[in-house]
């Protein structure tokens, strides 16, 4: 089985799986459940001065799809609700207890130095492997001046960044938020700050869904709501872009990412890593299953590096990074068109309403005397946009099969059709 | 009562309360989680399977998203817009070869079809609606009669009241429903749901039944034809078919119809005679019934027997297996030959003859054997009591063979007599047939009555409501 152990910005761990700065990682015995059940490491629930947060209740609410399966979920928590001192001395003993396992401190302070140089010897002194700071936290903090306040902000990200780096030796991790236009301008700023690693994304400010007898939104806290900060499998298509972006931004290329946002098996692990993370943290799934969906992740992902070739996971990191591109150096010239396998066609006539109503009706409807249907795929019309794929309920029936065009690549900037082409190529 | 033939019979073992146990649902009902799963596996198939074979044309796609959305009303009544009788056919239909074969979900590699029977009963079931569903149009002042409140007649009476028309049904029986109320399995319909089923559709108004109203007996078309302005005969089949045996009349023998008639309508079923041995001679839905529930009373040994083959039993594939579940000794490949008589002349068993198929000829092979039975129960089809339709007028309707026939609109023959359910030719002898026949008649009825006063008139057409 492949090697699952890892160095993230000069911190060793056994297997990329920590568990993200959150509820599960507030105290001492959640995490050792969480270390009993193999995860390499943990991002303690985010530290503030004391005198504590307060929470309310109630706090969560989710997302549900067709099968009340929770697509994404969201919560109005504050940072940790326990005083500083239980915090650090927990941290201390369960470092000591597990060597082999990482403790990064989750950190949130007002934008005062003092503050900063204040805690962080005392974190230090706990013996954990680096802090992250919390740029993130999008609900309660912000009005407080914190959390996603900050991170929305380069110059102050640069400027705790730079307090952290002068008060402590650890490594620092600057958590972003994605409540903002550019990622990349925040994580631009924690590397001139000089960030260790950047991790994303924190929770994206929602509210789930209403009661629409009481009219209001959920989580209900008596008879009001607020927004959440959004988790969950529902946004890893957020969190995935916002990896790539910072993975191949010049500016910030090589700085080492945390890669966090709906990871609930190894295969989305998988998939934030060859986008650059070197890591992976996860929260909601582990909050919705236990910790023990750790070793379902740490088997699939071993295995599909063996199926692979790859003997370790740092062969893998990045690796999509350079086919991630922008819009205009796309192939104008690649085409594909759909295939309907008519043996596994079920008949249910969804691709053809979809692309019939809302596409390029490019999926006939045939109808033979004894009133079966069969659906076929009217090539000239066909133009590879993927729809039928998407609403064929039989994965693998419709699939969209690369065309011989026997013209070579030409991107947008290329492209005789753009009226600004030349322009455009300029300036690349 | 019809089973008087049986009265010299012991009754069954077990109290009423016991027994009735034994006909409870036989197809329990979903609760709204197993609904909101069940509905989730529904694809919302486009040009749906399911709906086109519907006969009453359902659009099930559409009501099973609305089940899974949470719009349980929304649901029941996109159900009852086409089938009025929607409670009841979710529970009689044979949805293993109509909307559940036809589902997509049946492909090889899908696993099983999405339950659409279930599913339809559930939005029936817990509909809460403030009122009745359907308004009344402006009245036409027009009054129409219904023969027979079977499942044809009782469509066609609520499509023609909603339609603004006033209509009397005539029928025969002390209680409404027809099918539903005296000749389906008690575990198909429990709660007395075909009465319930009937008092809701009669909510809508304008609709009076006359029991007790045989026609061809205190009932004549003639009478009708001068008395109304158009007719619907929803005659559904009365009389049961004659295995053609000496002995036939003898107690013991009789028609599976009337024992579950008289079981349906039983109020202590202890009280029903039972034979410990008992022969069903037929392939249908009711013979199983019969079989089955004869056994469930506690008769020792149920035999069924067929002339044919399994594969061509008209009782589906799900029925033969409620059977086998039951205990039901099923005997194919053997046709009846003699009624065996004990000396007081009741049924003492049946004589039978092997037959096969020889050279694709199906005969008798002369080989015999015996079955003893305390009773014997036909069930090898119901025909059109020709009584009814006897008066010099009927006689004037053209038949496809023992039935009625009708033109396309189920029109008769005779100008404003029309036809639809069991007694026509179109279609299979299923509930949901004969429901859309009487919707579909009511259409044909109103329309034909329309045109013929926009013709007198000749004033312009006004579109109802």
């Amino acid at each position: 089985m492949a090697d699952l152990s890892i160095e993230f910005c000069g911190i060793k761990s056994i297997n990329p799986f920590w568990l993200a700065s959150a509820p599960p990682t507030d105290k001492a015995y959640n995490v050792v459940r969480a270390f009993e059940a193999g995860w390499g490491g943990v991002v303690w629930k985010t530290l503030g001065e004391d005198p504590a947060a307060v929470n309310v209740s109630s706090r969560y609410s989710a997302h549900y799809g067709k099968n009340r399966e929770v697509l994404g979920f969201n919560n109005i928590e504050l940072i940790t609700d326990r005083s500083l001192d239980i915090n650090l001395r927990e941290i201390t003993q369960v470092k000591k207890d597990w060597p082999d396992r990482v403790i990064i401190v989750s950190l949130m302070l007002p934008c005062e130095e003092k503050l900063w140089a204040d805690i962080l010897p005392l974190v230090e002194a706990t013996g954990a492997d680096g802090i992250e700071l919390n740029f993130g936290c999008p609900h309660g903090m912000p009005e407080r001046g914190m959390g996603a306040a900050v991170g929305q902000v380069p110059e102050y990200v640069e400027m705790v960044t730079r307090w952290c780096k002068t008060h402590s030796k650890l490594p620092v991790i600057v958590k972003l938020t994605p409540n903002i236009t550019d990622v990349r301008a925040p994580a631009r700023a924690a590397k001139a700050g000089g960030a260790d690693a950047v991790s994303l994304i924190n929770t994206i400010n929602s509210i789930t869904h209403l009661d629409l007898d009481q009219m209001v939104a959920f989580p209900v806290v008596g008879g009001a709501s607020t927004h959440g900060g959004y988790c969950g499998s529902a946004v890893k298509p957020i969190a995935l872009n916002m990896v790539a972006e910072i993975a191949r931004d010049p500016a910030t290329k090589g700085l080492p990412i945390s890669g966090i946002g709906g990871i609930g098996n190894w295969r989305d692990a998988a998939e934030f890593m060859a986008l650059g993370s070197g890591c992976v943290q996860v929260c909601t799934a582990a909050m919705l299953h236990g910790f023990r969906i750790v070793e379902e992740m740490k088997d699939g992902l071993s295995r599909w590096m063996d199926e692979k070739g790859y003997t370790s996971v740092s062969q893998f990191v990045g690796k999509a990074v350079p086919n991630t591109t922008d819009w205009k150096y796309l192939d104008m010239n690649y085409q594909v068109i759909a295939q309907i396998n008519q043996d596994d066609c079920i008949k249910c006539g969804r691709c053809y309403v979809a692309c019939e109503d809302t596409s390029h009706q490019s999926i006939a409807q045939l109808i033979d005397a004894a009133g079966v249907r069969t659906y076929e795929v009217i090539k000239e019309e066909c133009v590879g946009c993927n729809l039928c794929e998407i609403t064929c309920p039989v994965q693998g029936c419709i699939t969209m099969v690369p065309q011989e065009t026997g013209k070579p690549y030409m991107n947008w900037t290329q492209d005789p059709r753009n009226p600004r082409a030349e322009k455009v190529a300029e300036t690349v | 009562m019809m089973i008087e033939s049986l009265k010299y019979m012991p009754h069954p073992k077990e109290a009423n309360a016991a027994l009735a146990e034994h006909f409870t649902d036989l197809a329990p009902a979903l609760n709204a989680r197993k609904a909101a799963i069940e509905s989730s596996r529904c694809l919302y198939c486009y040009d749906a399977p399911c709906t086109r074979i519907c006969p009453s044309d359902i659009d099930v796609a559409s009501f099973i998203r609305n089940i899974h959305d949470g719009n349980v009303n929304g649901a029941a009544v996109g159900i009852l817009k086409q089938n009025i009788l929607g409670g009841s056919c979710a529970r009689v239909c044979p949805t293993e070869i109509l909307c559940e074969d036809a589902c997509v979900r049946n492909h090889d590699a899908e696993g099983q079809p999405v339950k659409i029977g279930l599913l339809q009963r559930y939005a029936i079931d817990n509909m809460s609606l403030d009122e009745h569903p359907f308004k009344r149009f402006p009245s036409t002042g027009r009054k129409i009669a219904v023969v027979g409140a079977g499942p044809a007649g009782l469509s066609c009476a609520h499509r023609l009241a909603m339609l603004g028309n006033d209509v009397v049904i005539f029928e025969a029986r002390e209680k409404s429903g027809g099918l539903n109320e005296y000749g389906i399995a008690k575990y198909k319909l429990t709660d007395n749901f075909a009465q319930k089923e009937v008092d809701f559709l009669l909510a809508i108004g304008g609709i009076e039944i006359r029991h007790g109203q045989t026609l061809g007996g205190n009932v004549q078309l003639k009478d009708l034809h001068t008395q109304y302005d158009a007719v619907f005969l929803g005659l559904g089949l009365g009389a049961s078919k004659q295995l053609g045996l000496t002995g036939e009349d003898a107690p013991g023998l009789l028609a599976a119809v009337d024992y579950i008639a008289a079981l349906r309508q039983a109020d202590d079923l202890s009280q029903l005679p039972l034979p410990a041995r008992a022969i069903v001679i037929g392939a249908g839905n009711t013979a199983i019934d019969m079989a089955v529930q004869i056994q469930r009373l506690g008769a020792e040994e149920v035999t069924l027997v067929y002339r044919r083959g399994f594969e061509a039993m008209s009782a589906t594939e799900h029925e033969q297996h409620i059977a086998k579940e039951n205990q039901v000794r099923m005997r194919t490949w053997a046709q009846p030959q003699q009624v065996l008589l004990d000396e007081a002349g009741r049924v003492r068993g049946m004589r039978f003859e092997k037959t096969a198929m020889v050279d694709g000829r199906f005969g008798g092979t002369g080989e015999t054997f015996e079955i003893a039975a305390d009773a014997i129960f036909k069930a090898i089809g119901q025909s059109m009591d020709e009584t009814g339709i006897s008066d010099p007028l009927a006689k004037t309707l053209k038949r496809d063979g023992e039935k009625i026939h009708v033109d396309d609109r189920f029109r008769t023959v005779l100008p404003g007599i029309y036809a639809g359910g069991d007694c026509v030719a179109p279609g299979q002898d299923l509930t949901v047939q004969a429901v859309q026949h009487g919707k579909l008649a009511a259409h044909a009825i109103h329309e034909d009555l329309k045109s013929m006063t926009a013709s007198i008139t000749a004033a312009p057409k006004v579109e109802a409501a």
